[in-house]
């Protein structure tokens, strides 16, 4: 670092590389660089270095010869083509895409609403209760939600059959019946991450200009009206963020939750495409390059659904993510 | 409404005053919804904690609704006997602790840096970091190159590491950075003589204990609530996080916790089972409830500097 102090300054070519670095202040920073080091290097291992390995989607695996030194799979595109003329081609996809609708149809605009009922109510005290209580749900772990679920629709035991059997009804086991999952798994979700979900438009909703509601007042308008015609066009722009920040993740459904309402008398409507990719490589089978394939196709999707709907959004409302 | 337009509302107390009848009912109607929603997020939860103090006969023949029915700490004795549990317990918060620890030290280190406008290079760093976000290689790319390239498989490393850094996370701390800390105080720091390292401990870290907290408290409940990187790298039980023995316990409805009793027993055994469990997802979800509080009222601060396009 010290050939490139100031005094050595004259004798450095004009051009040279030591006056590249200096001019963009480099020696100086040179802590800066030092600290980003770290975080860089577990990027590039932890992010970079699987990213070639998509390659083993065209490839033959064997485990003595690697990823790279394994052979390519004849045809190409074979795992895709199995992939794609499996019968859980239709059933991964169709479930996921269900699921994910679903939960984005429900989950979506209930947060919106929310923030919006919570923004009218004038006593803060009241106010701040219901938003931590609502925010507690988010902090119970996957695990501990289907675990009540489990138990509370248990057949003989389950508070949920209690009250069916008191209202005249059938208990069954709830978590069984396939009919009634994809209703679990939505209603849990928006249970859970409701309150939490809506912070951002609380957050939002408190940018609004007071000016605009006083102004609104004079002529009129109620406190429905404000709420309808200032509150929510306000927050319209975050409203669209997280819309298109939300479809792209509309083919990948969380595993974690999915996987532990999963059983075997559901499975025709609880099967995703990432339960599959699990299932068919590590919990059983070692299918590595199909799994593979079908996890490339699934992220391909996806960002080909971000591309679209941020594109969409950019031409009716010019709102966009870039 | 008539009267609206004769006083300009300059102060907020006259503003309020002038509601109609319709905004009254409004407000009613509001505050009831708001009422039931809050009562139907709180009842299981609530449920949950009545019933893991109740009699298990109690419980199962649904008479416990409202208070708990002949209280009995039965239930947590239980618990504390399963030593599964209470090693899972242990391996949670050394996880917890060390990894909460890395995250935050890579992401301080991380964004730190980048929040620096001089810093040469900064945009083409900040689409490194970003282009992880929305492309990845996948679960078994990733799955071969800590297992066979690292040899990291059975160990809390890859459990730790794998799961790292969130660039949103990153983001919100630059953003902050940037945005809350004048960066005159920097300039002041370093003209006093102040390396850039010295500037971030003596400078920058005191005037960020809030966005700390929010992300320490994320990084915190992602670790101790997620199960998937633990399934899948670790096959020693003995390294297993909570979450796995609480899959094995309430999700595959494993009996063993119930100790005592012959098989022939089976239908008591699944009686007493229920209320364990009930007393088993609180005491998952307690040690993430109890920092709640202290953390809370940085919530609405910490996703508003997110929200700043930075």
């Amino acid at each position: 670092m010290d050939m490139s102090s100031p005094t050595r300054s004259p004798s450095v070519k004009r051009k040279g590389f030591m006056y590249w670095i200096r001019q963009r202040r480099i020696n100086k920073n040179w802590q800066f660089y030092a600290m980003l080091l770290l975080p860089l290097v577990w990027y590039f291992v932890f992010c970079y270095m699987p990213m070639p390995g998509v390659v083993l989607a065209f490839k033959k695996y064997s485990a003595m010869k690697g990823v790279y030194g394994s052979p390519f799979a004849n045809p190409w595109y074979k795992w895709f083509l199995k992939y794609y003329q499996s019968p859980y081609f239709s059933r991964t996809i169709g479930n996921t895409f269900y699921l994910s609708f679903l939960s984005l149809l429900l989950g979506f605009p209930l947060p919106i609403l929310l923030a919006l009922l919570l923004n009218e109510v004038r006593n803060r005290a009241f106010q701040k209760t219901v938003q931590n209580i609502t925010y507690i749900p988010h902090f119970l772990s996957t695990v501990v939600l289907v675990g009540m679920m489990t138990c509370f629709t248990n057949r003989d035991f389950g508070i949920v059959n209690k009250a069916i059997e008191w209202a005249g009804g059938t208990p069954e086991n709830w978590m069984q019946v396939p009919a009634v999952f994809r209703g679990l798994y939505v209603g849990s979700g928006v249970w859970q991450n409701m309150g939490w979900d809506s912070i951002i438009y609380i957050a939002a909703l408190a940018g609004v200009d007071p000016q605009l509601h006083e102004s609104a007042y004079i002529d009129g308008a109620n406190r429905y009206q404000c709420m309808w015609y200032i509150n929510l066009p306000s927050i319209m722009p975050t409203v669209v963020i997280m819309l298109i920040l939300n479809s792209g993740h509309i083919l990948s459904v969380g595993f974690e939750k999915v996987y532990l309402m999963q059983n075997d008398l559901n499975m025709a409507v609880s099967d995703v495409i990432s339960t599959y990719v699990y299932r068919i490589s590590l919990l059983s089978s070692n299918q590595f390059e199909l799994s593979t394939a079908i996890g490339l196709f699934n992220s391909v999707v996806n960002c080909a659904m971000l591309v679209v709907v941020n594109s969409i959004s950019r031409k009716i409302s010019d709102v966009q993510l870039w | 409404m008539t009267t609206n337009s004769k006083n300009l509302p300059t102060a907020k107390k006259s503003f309020r005053s002038r509601q109609s009848k319709g905004d009254i009912a409004f407000e009613i109607i509001v505050v009831i919804l708001l009422a039931m929603l809050t009562l139907t997020i709180i009842y299981p939860l609530y449920f949950v904690v009545i019933a893991s103090f109740s009699d298990a006969k109690a419980v199962v023949g649904g008479q416990v609704i409202v208070l708990p029915v002949s209280v009995t700490l039965e239930n947590y004795k239980e618990c504390f006997k399963n030593g599964d549990l209470m090693q899972g317990y242990g391996n949670s918060f050394q996880l917890l602790i060390y990894g909460t620890a890395i995250y935050l030290f890579l992401t301080i280190l991380c964004a730190y840096p980048l929040s620096r406008k001089d810093l040469w290079g900064r945009n083409g760093i900040m689409v490194y970091c970003t282009i992880p976000m929305f492309f990845g290689g996948g679960l078994i790319p990733t799955y071969l190159l800590v297992t066979k390239t690292l040899g990291l498989s059975n160990s809390w490393w890859a459990v730790i590491l794998v799961g790292g850094v969130s660039t949103y996370n990153m983001i919100i701390m630059r953003t902050f950075f940037m945005s809350s800390i004048p960066f005159e105080l920097q300039e002041a720091a370093e003209i006093d003589g102040c390396s850039p390292l010295r500037t971030l401990i003596s400078i920058i870290l005191p005037l960020s204990i809030p966005v700390i907290c929010v992300i320490g408290l994320y990084y915190g409940v992602g670790i101790w609530n997620s199960y998937f990187t633990a399934l899948i790298y670790l096959s020693d039980k003995n390294k297993w996080p909570l979450q796995l023995f609480l899959r094995q316990i309430l999700v595959n409805a494993d009996l063993s916790v119930v100790d005592g009793g012959d098989a022939s027993d089976m239908a008591r055994r699944a009686m007493r089972a229920e209320t364990i469990k009930y007393a088993i997802c609180v005491l998952a979800s307690i040690p993430m409830l109890v920092i709640y509080p202290f953390i809370q009222r940085y919530f609405v601060k910490g996703v508003m500097i997110g929200s700043v396009k930075g």
